[in-house]
């Protein structure tokens, strides 16, 4: 295995630990509104990611900077061509980030509820892109001879990213709902499993039917067993979740997400990002890499710094696993 | 295309704007997170109730600063490949390694502490807890440090092979790219600036309770910190700030003639404290000069040559092709003044605070209300109208904003002096750009953002206010009393948490 493979494996490990750890964040975001009855109720939603949010968003950076050292073709092609969407996205990022930050600090009750608005939309608006952009990614779009974009956006909008914008926004939100009945007592708690079958249940038609998809049009043996896992772990996670054993059910959702994204960058490669113009302008492992030189200074750094980082922040979630409700709130702003 | 609303022209602009803004929160969340390290810190080891009150005050304000810094910083990592696509294809293999390494070394660390600082008080002992903001403390430092390493390269680019089969730049020696003077230097000169931030809002903010004698034992305490790091810091800043300008003057001769607005090389070469009239057009009409100074300042010796404008420009012409090779000298010639005139500005009021709050100036011992007492500043034996006794509070507070303007200005005359080049030597600014990027693209996210930045200064700097009024916090039982087990040590199960969202 050479160094550009295994970088491309690093990245899809680095997308994967993003839309596990923020998937549950964006999902719990969007629950402030489809679940919470109340402000206190919202606050305790918010409370169970509060100490975790942050670094689960470093996932993305992480993801970004290491496309741009290892494969810096994919970098520039992806985000220039996605432009829009890409802005779009960092504009709910910043928000989001304040929103959770400041929303607390003030007590009146605009200032809050304007805030918890900002919640909802900023979480729910990039779990919904994000699967657009790699729907995109995956089915090929329009690159040229030169490794530019040369699509407009409308060619980013198609039934199937927006189907995959859905299978992302909707399994996020079903990883939020198991994450919050693990993670707080009492009557919302209960109403979070109820909520998590129901959403589980949409997530499995819209998700069987964009894995389908991708593997009839361009998956192997290996994105079978990838889609086939996925799958399995979601009927697993709704299982357990029906069965009231929230711990095997979250680690079942995050299973389905690793899987699933697992089939995603198994669809792609070696190439990293496919023209649909023509097939000898792929983006690919080889055209778009770092030269060995980089590669490998990288390939060190995350051998070091990577189960440091695993370790950490374990031992966050290790830190905060009290399980939260409505009597826990502080009544101060 | 009208060069105005050229694609490049909005890019720089909007690299301007989210850089410059993004670094108002940057100085002062690496400098407020080990203030506040170091205060917790003497609280732990002195247990004075007066240390806490200090952690829990300027905590709170570092972390509505460093919300918006966080945040402001997603932007930065994705705009090269935004707006620069072909200066990520160019570079990447040598830029994007530092930056990956902030993300996995510096970024992990910070944010991950951080929410183990915050939300920790009532789960962790008293020294794990304390240890977590060092952690977020030594995260932002690691960060800049990788940050300023990647810049340095832009600025004075080592360690890198061109390979003209790809068409790009390759890395040859990274520990070069990490350990070169420039890289150093511009870290020394960027963590010291940070301080002198830091010191200088400390200071500013303790003058401003001073003034109305409130929370007097905290505030006092917080005020000297704030001007003694105000003064080391400050000479920190002078002192990188002439080893940086050495380095420049070898690595960027054009950048420092810039700024200097020195047309024709001279020798010995004269500092300019201000000129007037047209710096644009000529050296002419200049009306302070400290002869051979400038000399001094790029050789170390005050009659060497120092080549100007117009001999650097001819000579990378010979060296690059025909083109003007010249950044906008007027931003250079004002920015580099306003960096050196704001910084020593700080410098020279945390000396003059340190002085005139010295022991000497407290009330006598039969006149004071409690322990700690308000300095009443008098430089006379007569007591002093209660109006200009009162001038110094209201220039310290004041002072805040001038590190803030001095390192705005220093990163615009870093980056435009370093103009028509974006690594220089290399690769030119215009060559950067996105090609397949749209002039509404960009147009549309520089409004955006621009926006977006405008409304959250309004909403940061009035909670800011808000807090900064409330002063420090009143302590409560479970403040004093922090868990000894990891987890928390509740028997409780219901009893609510130290802190909420």
């Amino acid at each position: 295995m050479q160094l550009h493979d295994v970088w491309f494996v690093l990245i899809a490990v680095l997308w994967t630990g993003y839309f596990f750890l923020e998937g549950f964040d964006f999902g719990v975001g969007v629950l402030t509104k489809l679940l919470a009855r109340d402000r206190t109720e919202k606050r305790v939603l918010i409370n169970t990611i509060g100490p975790v949010w942050d670094g689960n968003e470093v996932w993305l950076l992480t993801a970004g900077g290491a496309t741009f050292a290892a494969f810096p073709d994919w970098y520039a092609t992806l985000f220039s061509g996605f432009y829009l969407p890409l802005l779009l996205i960092l504009i709910c990022l910043i928000i989001r980030g304040v929103a959770f930050e400041y929303r607390h600090k003030r007590p009146e009750d605009r200032w809050q509820t304007n805030w918890e608005h900002a919640i909802f939309w900023t979480s729910l608006i990039p779990a919904f892109l994000w699967g657009v952009a790699f729907a995109n990614i995956v089915r090929g779009v329009k690159i040229d001879e030169n490794k530019e974009y040369v699509g407009s956006l409308l060619d980013l909008l198609n039934v199937y990213s927006i189907l995959g914008g859905l299978v992302t926004l909707t399994l996020f939100t079903f990883h939020g709902a198991v994450f919050t009945s693990l993670k707080t007592v009492g009557d919302i708690r209960d109403r979070s499993r109820k909520l998590a079958t129901r959403l589980g249940a949409a997530t499995a038609v819209l998700a069987l039917v964009f894995l389908l998809w991708t593997q009839v049009s361009q998956g192997d043996g290996k994105s079978l067993i990838a889609m086939i896992v996925a799958v399995l772990a979601l009927v697993g996670a709704l299982g357990f979740n029906l069965a009231g054993r929230e711990g095997w059910s979250f680690a079942l959702s995050g299973v389905t997400i690793a899987a699933a994204v697992a089939m995603l960058f198994l669809t792609l490669f070696p190439n990293v990002m496919p023209s649909s113009l023509n097939e000898a302008w792929n983006l690919t492992v080889t055209n778009s890499s770092s030269s060995a030189y980089t590669l490998k200074i990288m390939t060190w750094c995350a051998a070091v710094a990577t189960p440091l980082v695993l370790l950490y922040q374990g031992w966050t979630y290790w830190v905060f696993r009290k399980r939260i409700g409505t009597q826990h709130i502080v009544d101060v702003h | 295309m009208d060069l105005a609303l050229a694609p490049e022209t909005l890019a720089r602009w909007q690299f301007g704007i989210t850089t410059v803004y993004h670094f108002l929160f940057v100085p002062l969340t690496i400098s407020l997170a080990a203030l506040t390290a170091g205060l917790q810190t003497a609280w732990v080891r002195t247990e004075k109730e007066k240390y806490l009150r200090a952690t829990k005050f300027w905590g709170k304000l570092f972390l509505i600063n460093i919300a918006m810094g966080v945040v402001t910083g997603i932007v930065q990592e994705f705009q090269f490949g935004m707006n620069w696509s072909d200066y990520s294809r160019f570079v990447g293999d040598i830029f994007g390694a530092p930056l990956a390494f902030e993300a996995l070394i510096a970024f992990f660390f910070e944010s991950t502490f951080i929410g183990l600082w915050i939300f920790g008080w009532d789960k962790l002992p008293k020294k794990i807890h304390l240890a977590c903001i060092w952690m977020v403390s030594m995260g932002t430092v690691l960060s800049a440090y990788f940050i300023l390493a990647a810049n340095s390269w832009m600025q004075h680019p080592v360690g890198y092979r061109i390979n003209e089969e790809r068409g790009r730049a390759e890395l040859t020696d990274f520990w070069l790219v990490l350990t070169q003077n420039t890289a150093l230097t511009q870290f020394f000169h960027t963590i010291t600036a940070a301080f002198l931030v830091g010191g200088a809002f400390m200071a500013g903010i303790s003058a401003f309770h001073l003034a109305r004698k409130k929370h007097v034992p905290v505030m006092r305490s917080s005020l000297r910190l704030g001007l003694v790091v105000m003064i080391i810091a400050g000479m920190g800043t002078a002192i990188s700030g002439d080893l940086l300008g050495k380095v420049m003057y070898k690595q960027q001769p054009m950048k420092m003639a810039a700024a200097e607005a020195l047309w024709d090389g001279e020798a010995p070469a004269p500092f300019s404290v201000f000129a007037y009239g047209d710096v644009d057009k000529g050296h002419n009409k200049v009306a302070i000069e400290i002869p051979g100074l400038l000399s001094f300042l790029a050789n170390d010796d005050f009659t060497s040559f120092v080549p100007g404008i117009n001999d650097v420009n001819k000579a990378e012409q010979e060296k690059y092709g025909p083109g003007d090779y010249r950044p906008n000298i007027p931003v250079a010639y004002w920015g580099f003044r306003w960096m050196i005139g704001f910084g020593m500005a700080s410098l020279g009021i945390g000396v003059l605070g340190m002085w005139l709050t010295r022991r000497k100036f407290l009330l006598p011992p039969g006149l004071r209300t409690g322990e700690d007492e308000v300095p009443h500043l008098v430089l006379f034996k007569k007591p002093l109208s209660p109006k200009f006794a009162n001038l110094y509070w209201i220039v310290a507070l004041w002072t805040m904003g001038f590190p803030l303007i001095a390192n705005s200005w220093g990163w615009i005359f870093t980056e435009m002096g370093r103009q028509p080049w974006v690594v220089y030597g290399v690769l030119r600014t215009r060559d950067a750009v996105s090609p397949n990027v749209s002039q509404a693209e960009v147009l549309t996210s520089m409004i955006g953002f621009t926006l977006l930045y405008a409304v959250l200064a309004v909403i940061e700097v009035r909670l800011m206010v808000k807090y900064v009024k409330a002063g420090p916090p009143e302590l409560t039982e479970a403040d004093l009393n922090p868990p000894t087990r990891i987890g928390g040590d509740d028997k409780n199960p219901d009893r609510p948490m130290a802190f909420s969202y």
